[in-house]
């Protein structure tokens, strides 16, 4: 068990510049999620602290003592890869088994220990078989027992679920957390989902274009998100941006997305908003599921308007309307019964209690 | 893989479905024609060989059908047999090619792990570089081989020219380059992963490459040996140069020298000689070929 920090972290591939010096402290026990989009480095950084990439600048940490020229077999890390790298001439035990019987452990201990993790993955009947008689799941059950096993300081995942289909990942999510709440272990899971991430995390670190752009709980990036970047990575259907300005009318403030539609901010939004600019170019950040069917009794702080749908996407338990606002493409969930239909006007009702105003320049969040 | 599943979807394919299985029916049509005219044109002169092995000699200059034994005979196969020069011969071919195998093993196999895995200054050249020694043909090389050995031998008295085992030296220098040059092709499909998950477990270069890279890359190495085997036992040009006294030929060599004399071939037991010279190659195929043709690395990875 043991603490990870990262200080001023860089890593150059020539002229490319892949990890831009980040800072994050991972606690003892955490569960941190590195999330963002391909080519962002959060690979590259599960990497070099599993120490299979050599860092160009900054230094990183183990438990306290800085591993930056430390092998990897030192550094006492297990790590589980995308494709599973599996030894494909050895069994699940002897796979288990590899870094244990390298290290010289007793045959008995050996046992017991891949014993012990066969159970906890539900494995122990696939014991003998070789890796290509196994599915992908079960596979990357092996894959996480042999880190297990070693019992290290600190897991690292990279990428380990996108190679499974949708419902076994749903599956082998909850395998991992159920995992992570027995071992208890130091993890470092790295992802381009951020479904991924929100369930699994106890803190994600939320990566762009080689920098950190957010760290936080999963509900502080939602409802709280620092960048245009975040907010637009974190949920799903990804939140709306609509372009709008900040106008004062009668002491209240509104803001106006079109000559005839505007939306008056609820106290708690207009104070928070009292320094923000005027008539600046902004963007209105809603989340799809605050844009719903409108209802008889309105609640402080939602506002109801028309629209007319372009396409609705009935998902079952809830319908996505897509529709046009100023030029951009805005999504809502509404109820299935709210009869929405492709082309067909309807009444929706927009939550400002939970909208956020960015700067359209900057993507930050105001 | 393909062929299995050709020869496996073969017979159901009686059923019409359109003209996509008209097409394949053609297609298989040319493969078997071409097949068929492969097989005939490579079994030919071994068939000829066998043939003129159970004649004797009158039979062989008799203007009798030349595809038909009308006195079998197995003389040939005795005498040979029998003949202590030949089993000179065949001792000396199997030690050098069963050493020349191993001394190529030895050096391309950690070659071809570190030219393809340990990525260090020079390795992508060094790599084409070992691939272009191989282009050099043996006829260039062994004039300067010849004036090397003859130069090492007046600066240390150690005579190497004409003996058998000069052999040893010689081969690696066909079979190393090609060997390494395969074995760097089958390292590289092995994924980086699994070496990355290797070391992770502790495992040093030499452990990963002896008990992860060698057995995953196993067809590959039997590959190699193969190829390793086949051009030291056929090998004719450097032991026609660099050796001559009887006691010190390998087969090739010792059929052709001992069997014309002169003008007069002896074709019963050329023919019988390069029959049984044929036969050792042909075993280790035999034997070698099921681990040839299993993908070991199924199962590693996604795949």
């Amino acid at each position: 068990m043991a603490e990870v920090s990262l200080r001023e972290v860089v890593k150059r591939y020539d002229e490319v510049e892949a990890v831009r010096g980040i800072d994050l402290d991972i606690a003892d026990h955490e569960f941190v999620v590195l999330v963002g989009p391909s080519g962002c480095g959060k690979s590259t950084t599960l990497r070099m602290i599993a120490g299979l990439e050599d860092i160009t600048g900054g230094d990183i940490a183990i438990g306290g003592d800085v591993v930056n020229d430390v092998p990897p077999k030192d550094r006492d890390i297990a790590m589980v890869f995308q494709n599973y790298a599996l030894y494909p001439h050895m069994t699940v035990a002897e796979n288990m088994s590899f870094g244990l019987r390298l290290k010289h452990y007793p045959k008995a201990e050996i046992k017991s220990r891949v014993a012990e993790a066969a159970r906890m993955l539900d494995i122990t009947d696939l014991i003998d078989r070789k890796p290509k008689q196994l599915s992908g799941g079960q596979r990357q059950r092996v894959a996480m027992g042999r880190a297990i096993v070693r019992n290290p300081k600190v897991f690292l995942f990279d990428e380990p679920l996108s190679n499974l289909d949708a419902k076994l990942r749903v599956q082998m999510r909850i395998e991992i957390k159920k995992v992570h709440q027995k071992v208890r272990t130091t993890t470092v899971y790295v992802t381009h989902d951020q479904v991924e991430a929100m369930t699994l995390a106890d803190r994600v670190v939320v990566m762009n274009k080689g920098r950190i752009e957010q760290i936080g709980t999963p509900n502080e990036l939602y409802h709280h998100p620092a960048t245009r970047f975040v907010a637009g990575f974190i949920g799903s259907p990804a939140m709306n941006f609509v372009p709008c300005r900040l106008e004062e009318a009668g002491g209240k403030l509104n803001v106006r997305v079109t000559d005839r539609l505007a939306f008056a901010l609820p106290p708690a939004r207009a104070a928070r908003y009292a320094n923000a600019p005027r008539n600046e170019k902004l963007l209105l950040g809603i989340r799809p599921e605050h844009l719903s069917e409108a209802n008889g009794h309105a609640a402080p702080g939602v506002e109801n308007f028309e629209t007319v749908l372009d396409v609705t996407e009935p998902m079952g338990m809830e319908t996505l309307v897509y529709f046009t606002l100023q030029g951009t493409q805005v999504c809502g969930r509404v109820n299935p019964s709210a009869g929405a239909r492709d082309g067909a006007p309807l009444r929706l009702a927009v939550d400002l209690n939970n909208m956020h105003l960015l700067n359209e320049g900057t993507g930050a969040v105001l | 893989m393909s062929t299995l599943a050709i020869d496996k979807a073969g017979p159901s394919r009686k059923v019409k479905y359109g003209s996509m299985s008209r097409d394949r029916a053609w297609a298989l049509r040319w493969s078997y024609f071409f097949l068929t005219l492969f097989a005939i044109f490579s079994l030919v002169p071994p068939i000829y060989m066998l043939i003129t092995s159970l004649k004797s000699s009158a039979e062989i200059s008799a203007a009798t059908n030349p595809w038909w034994v009308f006195h079998p005979t197995l003389s040939n196969y005795l005498e040979l047999l029998t003949s202590n020069q030949f089993l000179r011969f065949f001792w000396n071919s199997a030690c050098v090619a069963v050493i020349v195998v191993t001394i190529t093993m030895l050096i391309s196999v950690p070659a071809a792990f570190a030219l393809s895995r340990m990525k260090f200054w020079g390795s992508a050249t060094l790599a084409t570089g070992v691939f272009l020694t191989y282009l050099i043909p043996d006829s260039l090389l062994f004039l300067p081989l010849f004036k090397m050995f003859a130069v090492f031998s007046d600066w240390t008295g150690i005579r190497l020219i004409n003996k058998w085992y000069v052999l040893l030296f010689l081969y690696p220098t066909l079979t190393v380059p090609f060997c390494t040059w395969i074995m760097i092709g089958y390292f590289a499909s092995i994924p980086k992963e699994l070496d990355e998950a290797a070391i992770i477990d502790g495992a040093s270069w030499f452990q990963t490459l002896t008990r992860i890279f060698i057995p995953v890359a196993l067809p590959g190495l039997i590959a190699a040996t193969i190829f390793a085997f086949t051009v030291s036992w056929a090998q004719f040009l450097y032991p026609l140069v660099f050796t001559t006294s009887t006691d010190q030929l390998v087969m090739p060599v010792g059929i052709i020298t001992t069997l014309i004399k002169g003008d007069v071939f002896n074709w019963g037991q050329i023919m019988t000689g390069a029959l049984l010279g044929a036969a050792p190659p042909l075993l280790i195929y035999a034997f070698l070929m099921d681990y040839y043709i299993a993908g070991l690395t199924a199962g590693a990875t996604k795949g």
